[in-house]
Formats: C-alpha cells, sequence, structure tokens
C-alpha cells in the first residue's frame, strides 16, 4: 500500500511526539567506515569480466564543424577497439532535471574540449594514448567567447521584473548605492571525475555511473539511446561529490552505452581531471549591478538586481542570480532584469546553490557599502528591512528566524567589538577585519517515493533510488525511519542509489533529505497505522520506543504484530499549494574575521560563525558538515576560485587542482556553526527545509566585508586575489 | 601516456650508461609522471634511479653540505644541520608543495622540474618549450603567473621551485656525473638558463647527466635567513613572488646579503648590482627602495602579471626591513 501526500497545507509536528529520540541526534554515518577504509566501491572501481576502457576525445576548437576523424592514425595502436563518434554523442551534459536528452551529436563543435569521440582500447592507458594521438580535422567558425561582447545575448521573460519607479526612488533618496559586482566561473571540480561503466544484457543496459538524480538520469540516459527507459538500470550507491556537476547524464555515460553496445563487451569510460573541467558543468559568470536607496531610517526604498550571464546556444538554463534577492529585503521600487549571452564556453549549469552562491556575493556586500552610507550598522540595516509579506507577490513567509540568526550570531562572535571604520586593527603585519552577511537559500520541495519495511526481528529497510553524494542520505533516512518505527538507528538499513527502487528526488536544490525523508515519513506513517490497528489502538495512540509498541493500556514487542510476516509500505509525496502560498526558505547569518597582508594584499581567514535556522534538523553533525562545507566554498569563492579562459579562443586554461584554487586546510580557520531551532509547517511533514546549499549562500560575502573592514579596499570583482588588494593598499 | 621502457639502475654508472637521447630519468616522480600521462613529455625510456645511494646528507671536508640528489625534501627540511645551519633552504622547502608531494619529490628532481605555464601543460596549445616554433601560448594569453624578468619573445615561463631559489641564495653547486662517467661541479648560477630563443632547454646539462648531489658551502656566520613567499592560497600554491635573503650586518651598516627571487624569472633570479646597492649601507627604506629600483630595472608585465612588479618591490622591502630590524618610514 501507499500513504501518500500532497503539500496542500501546513502539516502536524508529528515528529515533536515520537518516543525514540534519535532524531536530530549527531548520529555517524552507518557508510563512514566504509568510505574512509577504500572498501565503499565508486563507479569506476568496479572491475567486471572482459571489461575495455575508453577515453574521450576533446575537440581542439571552440566552435565548427568535426569535417574528418582519421581512425586509421590510431586504429593500429596497441590494444585499440575502436573509434566511435556517434550522433547520439551528447554535447553537453544534461540540466538538472531536464529528464530527456540534451543537444545532441558529435560533428558540431561548440566549445573547446567538447567530447567528439571516444576511443576504446584493452587498458585505459592504451585508450588515452590512442585518443591523445587521434587526428582529427576541424572546419572552424568564428567563436564568441567572451560573454561582455557576444554577438547574441537574450533576455528571458521570467528573469526580468520592473515594479514602480526605481530611477525615481534612487535620485529622491538620502542614501543610495549603485555598484556593480562582478563573479568569475567557477567549476564543482568534486573529488571523484565522472565515470560510468556501461554493460548491456541483451536489450538491458546497466550503467555504474556517479549520478545524483537517478529518476532523471534514467529517462535521460534512455532518450539519449533511442531505448526504452525499462530497459535502462543505474546504479550510483556511492558519489564522491557532485555538487551539481552530476545532476544530468553526462557525456561519458552515453559514449560508454555506444561503445559497450557496438563492441558486446562492458565499457568504462573515466575522465580526466582536465576533462572534467571542461566538460561538465561551470557555473556562469556573472556581471551584477546592484541599485539600493535607503531613507533615513535605513529602510530601502528601491532595490534593483540586474546581471549578464551567459550559457550554450540552445540550453534553457541561466544562473537564478537573483533568486533570494526577490524575497530578502523589502523596497517598493525594484527592478531585476537579466541578459544570457550566448558564448562557445562550457555549458553552464547548477553548481551549489545556483543563484544565491553567486547572487548574494554581490547584493551582500552591496548592503554592506549601503550601511556605510547610511552610517548604520550592517546588521541593523538588515533587521530593519526584512519584510513582513514578500514585497513582490506579497504572500506570507513559513518560518523565517533571520533576525534571530543575526541576532545569535552577533553575540557569539563578538560583532560589538568591530569598528565600524576601516583599518582600525593592526597585528605586525597584518590588518584584521570583521564582516558579516545574511544567508539565506530558497526551500524546495521534490515529488518523492520510498518504501520501507519491518521485520519481525525487529530491523527496518528503506529504500529509494535517492543518492547519497557526501551529504548523509543513509544516516538521516535511517535515523528517521528509526525514530517513526521506535527502533535504534542500527537496527534500521538504508538503501539507495539504484533505479529499481522507488524514484526519490535526487540530490540537488538542498531538497533531497525533506523530499526522500518525507517519503520514508509517510511509509512509516503507514505502518505506524497497520501497527496500532493489530495492537488494537489509534494511530495517535500508539508509542514505540526501542521494538516494543504501547497504546492505551496494550503493550507488545514488535515481533508479536509481526506474526503474519514483515509490514511493506510505500510513502509518495507530492509537493502542493503550500510552495505557492508561502515563501520559503532556510536562513542564517555568516560572520567572517580576516587579517589582511599590508604587504603582499594576501588575506588569510582566522575564524567564521555561522548560525543557521532550516527547520527541523535530522541529524546534527551531517547538517554541520553541510554547512561547514558551504562556507568553505565560501571563501574559495572570495578568496581564490576562478576558472581563466584564454582571451582568444575561450579554452579553459586553469584545468587542473593545482592551478584552480579551492581552499585547503591551511586557508580554512576554524569554522563554527550552530543552529536555532525552528520547524516549518508548510515546508514538509516532517518540518525540515533545505541544507546542503545554505552554508554557501552569503559567505563569501562576509569575508570580502571583513577585507574591507580590515584594510579599506572594497573588491567588487570577486574573488579577491591579493592583486585586486594590493592595488587598494597605500605604498609601503 | 606513451609506452616507454623502464630501467631500473643499481650504480650512476649503469644509470647514465641507459640513460641516452629519449631517456628520462626517474626520481620522484611528482613531475615527470604528471608530464608523461598528458604527453607533454614523452620519454621512449625511464632510468629508475631511486636504487642508487645518494640519499645521505654529509658535512664535507670544508664545513658545507653535501645533500644526494635522492634526498627527499620532507628529510632535507627536518634535517637538523640544514635547520641551524641554512634555515632558508629549509624553510623554502617546507613552503613548497604538500606534505605528501615532498615525501616524494627529491632534491635532484625539484630542481629539473618544469614551469607550470598552462599552456606548456595543454597539449593543444603553441608552446615553443614543449613544441620548438609553435609559439607562444601564453604572450597575449592569460599570463598571470608568468616572469617580468628575464624572459623573451619566444618564452615568458618561470622556474616554479622554492627549493632551488633558497639554494641560489646559498651559492649552492651541483654535482653531475655524465654519460662519459666524469664528475663535475656547476654552481647553481648556471645550471638553469634564461629562455632566450631555445626556451626547450632549460639547463645547461646534457642528456643523460645525472645530478648526484647539491653541495652547500659552509654556512655564513650570523646571518638573518628568511624564506617569504607569496602566493594565492595559504599552501599548496607555487610563488606568485618568493624572496631567499641571507643577511649579514656590520654594525649598524649591511655587511653582506644574498637575495634570490622566485616567481619572476625562468630561473632562480639574482642580482648582483642588487645585492651591491645594499652593502655596505646602512638600511632605510630610501635604500631598500632603490635596491627595489635596481632589481625591478627591466621588468616588464604581460598583463596578467603586472602586479607582480609593485608585489616583487614590496616583498623585497618587507624581507629587507626585518633582516635589518628597521621600522618602516612613518
Ligand atoms: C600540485 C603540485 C604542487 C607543487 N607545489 C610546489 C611548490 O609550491 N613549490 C615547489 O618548489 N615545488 C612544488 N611542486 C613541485 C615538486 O617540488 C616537484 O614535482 C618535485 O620536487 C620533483 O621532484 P621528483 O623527485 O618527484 O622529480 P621527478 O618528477 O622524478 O623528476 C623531475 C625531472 O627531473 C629529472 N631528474 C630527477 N632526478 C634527477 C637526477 N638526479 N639527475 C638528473 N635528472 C633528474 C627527471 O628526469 C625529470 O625530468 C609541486 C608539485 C605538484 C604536483
Ligand atoms: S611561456 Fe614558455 S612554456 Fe609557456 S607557452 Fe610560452 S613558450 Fe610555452
Amino acid at each position: 500500500m501507499t500513504t501518500y501526500l500532497k503539500m496542500d497545507a501546513p502539516q502536524p509536528r508529528h515528529l515533536d511526539e515520537t518516543a525514540q529520540g534519535v532524531l536530530g541526534a549527531p548520529q555517524d554515518r552507518p557508510e563512514g567506515p566504509l568510505k574512509v577504509s577504500g572498501r565503499a566501491v565508486y563507479a569506476a572501481e568496479h572491475e567486471l569480466d572482459n571489461m575495455a576502457d575508453g577515453f574521450l576525445v576533446r575537440a581542439t576548437i571552440s566552435k565548427g564543424r568535426v569535417v574528418r576523424i582519421d581512425e586509421a592514425s590510431v586504429k593500429a595502436m596497441p590494444g585499440v577497439l575502436a573509434v566511435i563518434s556517434d550522433e547520439r554523442f551528447l554535447r553537453n551534459p544534461a540540466q538538472g532535471g531536464a529528464g530527456a536528452a540534451p543537444v545532441q551529436g558529435a560533428a558540431e563543435v561548440a566549445y573547446f574540449g567538447q567530447p567528439i569521440a571516444v576511443v576504446v582500447a584493452e587498458t585505459f592507458e592504451q585508450a588515452r594514448h590512442a585518443a591523445r594521438s587521434l587526428k582529427v580535422e576541424y572546419a572552424v567558425e568564428e567563436a564568441d567567447v567572451d560573454p561582455e561582447t557576444a554577438s547574441k545575448v537574450d533576455t528571458p521573460d521570467r528573469r526580468q521584473l520592473d515594479q514602480g519607479d526605481i530611477a525615481a526612488a534612487m535620485g529622491d533618496a538620502p542614501h543610495a548605492v549603485d555598484v556593480t559586482y562582478t563573479t568569475p566561473v567557477q567549476s564543482s571540480a568534486p573529488m571523484e571525475p565522472h565515470a560510468s561503466i556501461a554493460e548491456w544484457d541483451g536489450d538491458r543496459l546497466i550503467l555504474r555511473g556517479s549520478y545524483q538524480m537517478l529518476k532523471f538520469n534514467r529517462a535521460e540516459l534512455a532518450d539519449s539511446l533511442g531505448i526504452s527507459a525499462q530497459n535502462v538500470r543505474i546504479l550510483s550507491p556511492y558519489v564522491g561529490g557532485g555538487f551539481g556537476s552530476k545532476l544530468g547524464i553526462a557525456p561519458e555515460a552515453v559514449a560508454a552505452s555506444i561503445a559497450a553496445q557496438e563492441l558486446g563487451r562492458p565499457v568504462r569510460v573515466v575522465m580526466a581531471r582536465q576533462q572534467v573541467f571542461e566538460g561538465t558543468m561551470r557555473r556562469s559568470e556573472t556581471r551584477q549591478r546592484i541599485r539600493l536607496a535607503a531613507d533615513t531610517e535605513g529602510r530601502l526604498t528601491a532595490l534593483g538586481q540586474e546581471d549578464r550571464v551567459s550559457n550554450l546556444v540552445g540550453e534553457s538554463f541561466s544562473e537564478p542570480t537573483a533568486q533570494a534577492t526577490h524575497f530578502l529585503y523589502g523596497g517598493e521600487n525594484r527592478r531585476f532584469k537579466q541578459e544570457v549571452a550566448r558564448v562557445n564556453r562550457t555549458c553552464a549549469g547548477s553548481v551549489r546553490a545556483p543563484g544565491e552562491a553567486v547572487g548574494m556575493l554581490a547584493l551582500e556586500c552591496a548592503m554592506d557599502e549601503l550601511a556605510e552610507a547610511a552610517g548604520l550598522d550592517p546588521i541593523e540595516l538588515r533587521k530593519r528591512n526584512i519584510p513582513d509579506l514578500h514585497p513582490e507577490s506579497g504572500i506570507q513567509y513559513s518560518a523565517r528566524s533571520l533576525a534571530a540568526c543575526l541576532d545569535e550570531g552577533a553575540r557569539r562572535f563578538g560583532w560589538s567589538e568591530r569598528s565600524p571604520e576601516p583599518g582600525q586593527r593592526r597585528e605586525g603585519e597584518w590588518l584584521i577585519g570583521l564582516g558579516m552577511a545574511t544567508a539565506a537559500r530558497a526551500n524546495v520541495l521534490s515529488e518523492a517515493q520510498a518504501r520501507v519495511t519491518l521485520h519481525p526481528d525487529g530491523t527496518a529497510l528503506v529504500e529509494t533510488d535517492m543518492t547519497d553524494i557526501g551529504t548523509g542520505t543513509y544516516a538521516v533516512l535511517r535515523q528517521l525511519v528509526a525514530e517513526m518505527l521506535g527502533l535504534p538507528s542500527e537496527k534500521v538499513e538504508a538503501r539507495l542509489g539504484d533505479t529499481d527502487l522507488p524514484p526519490g528526488p535526487g540530490s540537488g536544490g538542498s531538497w533531497g533529505a525533506s523530499s526522500s525523508g518525507s517519503a520514508a515519513f509517510l511509509a512509516c506513517r503507514g505502518i505506524r497505522q497497520m501497527l496500532a490497528t493489530k495492537l488494537g489502538c489509534t494511530a495517535d495512540e500508539l508509542r514505540l520506543q526501542d521494538g516494543t509498541a504501547t497504546g492505551g493500556n496494550l503493550r507488545a514487542p514488535l515481533a508479536d504484530l509481526l506474526t503474519d510476516g514483515p509490514m511493506v509500505e510505500e510513502g509518495h509525496l507530492v509537493p502542493g499549494t503550500t510552495a505557492k502560498e508561502f515563501s520559503q526558505a532556510s536562513y542564517g547569518a555568516h560572520f567572517a574575521e580576516v587579517a589582511v597582508n599590508a604587504t603582499t594584499g594576501e588575506t588569510r581567514v582566522r575564524r567564521m560563525l555561522g548560525v543557521f535556522a532550516a527547520g527541523r534538523i535530522l541529524n546534527e553533525k551531517t547538517a554541520r558538515s553541510q554547512c561547514q562545507g558551504g562556507m568553505v566554498w565560501g571563501i574559495g569563492a572570495a578568496l581564490t576560485e576562478e576558472i581563466a579562459h584564454d582571451p582568444r579562443d575561450g579554452h579553459i586554461v586553469n584545468r587542473d587542482l593545482a592551478e584552480y584554487h579551492v581552499p585547503v586546510n591551511l586557508d580554512v580557520p576554524q569554522i563554527e556553526v550552530a543552529f536555532l531551532d525552528e520547524r516549518d509547517d508548510a515546508a514538509c511533514p516532517i518540518q525540515s527545509k533545505g541544507i546542503g546549499e545554505l552554508g554557501i549562500s552569503g559567505a563569501g560575502a562576509a569575508v570580502v566585508n571583513a577585507i574591507y573592514n580590515a584594510c579599506g579596499v572594497r573588491v567588487r570583482e570577486y574573488p579577491a586575489t591579493l592583486d585586486k588588494v594590493l592595488a587598494g593598499l597605500p605604498a609601503l | 601516456m606513451r609506452p616507454f621502457d623502464y630501467i631500473r639502475a643499481d650504480a650512476p654508472a649503469t644509470a647514465t650508461k641507459e640513460a641516452g637521447a629519449g631517456a628520462r630519468y626517474i626520481a620522484g616522480g611528482t613531475n615527470l609522471l604528471d608530464l608523461m600521462k598528458l604527453e607533454v613529455m614523452t620519454p621512449e625510456r625511464l632510468v629508475d634511479i631511486t636504487r642508487l645511494d645518494l640519499r645521505d646528507v654529509e658535512r664535507t671536508p670544508e664545513g658545507g653540505l653535501k645533500i644526494g640528489a635522492l634526498v627527499t625534501n620532507s628529510d632535507l627540511a627536518a634535517h637538523p644541520d640544514v635547520r641551524r645551519d641554512y634555515p632558508v633552504l629549509s624553510r623554502a622547502l617546507l613552503s613548497g608543495a604538500t606534505g605528501q608531494l615532498r615525501n616524494k619529490a627529491t632534491a635532484g628532481g625539484n630542481l629539473l622540474q618544469r614551469t607550470r605555464c598552462y599552456y606548456f601543460y595543454d597539449p593543444a596549445q603553441p608552446c615553443n618549450k614543449r613544441d620548438p616554433g609553435s609559439g607562444c601560448g601564453a604572450i597575449g594569453g592569460f599570463n598571470r603567473i608568468h616572469a617580468i624578468l628575464g624572459a623573451s619573445e619566444h618564452c615568458i615561463a618561470t622556474h616554479p621551485s622554492d627549493m632551488a631559489v633558497a639554494m641560489r641564495a646559498l651559492d649552492a653547486e651541483i654535482e653531475v656525473e655524465g654519460a662519459d662517467g666524469a664528475g663535475r661541479r656547476i654552481p647553481i648560477a648556471d645550471l638553469h638558463r634564461l629562455p632566450s630563443d631555445t626556451p626547450q632547454d632549460e639547463t645547461t646539462l646534457a642528456p643523460g647527466d645525472l645530478i648526484t648531489a647539491v653541495i652547500l658551502p659552509p654556512p655564513a656566520k650570523n646571518t638573518f635567513q628568511a624564506y617569504r613567499k607569496v602566493r594565492d592560497r595559504a599552501s599548496y600554491a607555487f610563488a606568485l613572488v618568493s624572496v631567499a635573503c641571507v643577511l649579514r650586518m656590520d654594525g649598524d651598516r649591511i655587511g653582506g646579503v644574498a637575495l634570490a627571487f622566485g616567481g619572476l624569472a625562468h630561473k632562480p633570479w639574482r642580482d648582483p648590482e642588487v645585492e651591491a646597492t645594499l652593502t655596505g649601507e646602512s638600511p632605510s627604506d630610501d635604500l631598500f627602495d632603490k635596491a627595489a629600483d635596481t632589481l625591478l630595472r627591466e621588468a616588464q608585465g604581460q598583463g596578467g602579471n603586472d602586479f607582480k612588479i609593485p608585489l616583487a618591490r614590496r616583498t623585497l622591502k618587507a624581507v629587507l626591513r626585518e633582516a635589518t630590524q628597521t621600522e618602516a618610514a612613518a
């Protein structure tokens, strides 16, 4: 049977009444020991009988056509089995949630590094060498590689909004800032490179891959190959980081599938690190003009965010830069505009917290600038501008603890010690400053199904095709089921990452835990109803703890209620009208202390604090890890991360982890994370909200605001590398 | 990776005998293997020298130090004599790469590591160093990490080593055994070349030359030694600018100074005129500015690396202030 819920109304807090007391506890990941001891088998690590290895061939032009692939140039090389280039090849990965093939074809080249063929050989080394030796002839066309000068620019309707008269409001206001910020292209650079092993059994395809959203990936892969989704099974039990780059089916999966079918043997295609940079989704660069005006009380009268981003021709995705700006602060006169430059660069798509991750870098620094212009404390300015109702649609907010996060953060961090005037604290060569920023990330719920089985021996199993991309899904689902069924967590097993299991929402947009958790919750509610009936009480009276059921004055061990065998129930959650009736988001406050070197302009983050409220916290440990990880990304966005493109042909220059600088241990100080107690009844039946992307949203702005406070240099071009700080420092 | 032959040498003489044109020695492999996977380097034959008996650090009769070519960067940095007598070297080593890499990387390999120029690393790009005559992709391209001193119109790459910069300030000598079995010593100043019109020729070594040791002269007494590295993140990044400094005060005047620079040129950069400007003078900000003027008199930015010019000046001044305990001018 299935317990079904459409989220059309706020839900009661059942989980505040259950007895086991494990939900929210900082429990370890059940699969953790496997991962740290190397026993968790990731996609590329499967060794199948008779498996061949494929290596993708990259286009070495930015735009044009492949005229000829000289197979003969490599066919005779040792171990080479095939050179395959097929019209079903993917130009770029599918966008998250597409559920259908992206642009296909291997002849038309749209960006430097696009996969145009796969060379298959007996070993990986042979395939790689042959792929590098393959001679390809192109008909080169002139490419648009610079978003600022691109000849084709779209203005998607959904991203334009004019409310009131922003120009007049800016002119009339006693305090106004009109500033332009830029953010660079970034890469999610997951530790595990993208990899797929394809194996055919007749007309059935099994793909072992590293993917985030299996329900969609299955449909995308089937559509790409022109076969029925019934004939595709994807296995992805462990994913070594995705961050959006593994949302949609990618070229390596399709190439492996086609090659495996052609050769009649399993084929593995693993992307080299350089290919991960060139061929998986990038985060678009942004140029953002922010306009803010405030009255004498510091209340916003105008707010504008106009941005230019870029993508390939034919991609509907555009970075939702202003996503949080729409709901975060008030101001009657509002203007939002977006331009999407069509460029011959690697495809742009979702990278951790699309929208907020870059939009808030600009907005939250501009707010800092406005606070200074208005002579207000930056926290006070933000608190004065928390709107009662959504400033555009007029709908109400669901649980929103922003003010409490700001206050609690200020108290914990010692914000009162900050001098509003920059450059006041010096320790030797180092200038010390404090900065803060709001954290906000829109909350999304996604359709999810899960199956729960309660066994007579007092163990339970929860199954869904949901993935754990390092986020803690195994731990959280197990804990949730343990709580609902009154079992110790060790008695519950979670099985994930297999399309043969009930379709979950996939990992993306921070909706995974709430959506799949709600599905598991619903399945457990169905089982609780069955148990109550068996025991002879109502579901409301039923109390489950440590394998014993009580209700009214009845009491029985679970085994006694399961004499007919296991109880099985599916939960099915569907988003409903609460998504439209409430503005839903997770909130928080970021604080950073930095030291800027007065000689060199180098910045070191000395401490960071994030105070967050994201509804019910399901596992305090995995939630904390998510927030810390997000804040580390904030440090990267603020200080180091930037994909550099050659100005002439647009190719990605820094294609490895030596030159694409993610923060390393020494860049990351002690990071403190605190959660405020919150329940969001409108979000989902378990009252939780998204957390995986909250920690990054705004974090980098706190760092850059701290740089300003430290040394008086306002960097508006992310990342704030030492050369940009240096340019504003006084002579030595 | 191109298929290659692999030979394991058991003595320097067999190593040099096996190594000829088309062959490469492999030590820690931390640079060579990366470049082979990318097919930037495609040796036909690898001569593994890791079994050679070149792992000792010994005192020389003159009171200096002889560092075997296979001493790892970690071991060298931690060696008590190095820490005591040549702290600039220890600090330079520890500022490089990561703990894992330093455990593998050797003294010989570190000296001969290749540039990190992005265009050199991508066989689809023109690069005179990798593919002579193909052009230089970095000129007119993205050149944040490139040279401001001693570059040519054919190549603007930098030498990435930190260790070598410290060794340059210490006047190290490189002990080499040639293919004919004869040994010789090369001052480190003469080991690396400027790019001129043959950037593919990075050193004065002949094919098959094996570095067997690095010789440090006896330690200078009463010196201030520092290695200051400026980079894009706190660790695990190459130097944008680095300064190795060995300075001796003579009363309130600078008695002697050696300054070597990383991140600026195709080789560890040392300029006798900079040192002459400083020697015998009493330290002041004006003097340090003069030294910086001298250092940078022919500096040329390429656009993306223009910032290295002011950065080198500021870093040099800060190091000299620290070395001479001079307060900043108010
Ligand atoms: C990601 C990354 C970051 C790094 N960061 C830094 C840094 O910040 N600072 C820094 O200084 N270095 C850095 N390094 C470079 C590192 O120091 C070098 O890779 C290392 O020192 C090379 O030593 P090896 O023994 O591994 O050399 P190998 O890779 O084995 O050899 C390098 C070259 O030297 C030749 N060779 C080796 N030994 C001899 C010998 N005895 N005689 C003749 N030829 C020989 C080889 O043939 C080869 O051409 C970094 C490296 C990486 C991968
Ligand atoms: S700077 Fe030197 S190494 Fe770099 S592309 Fe030019 S020639 Fe090649």
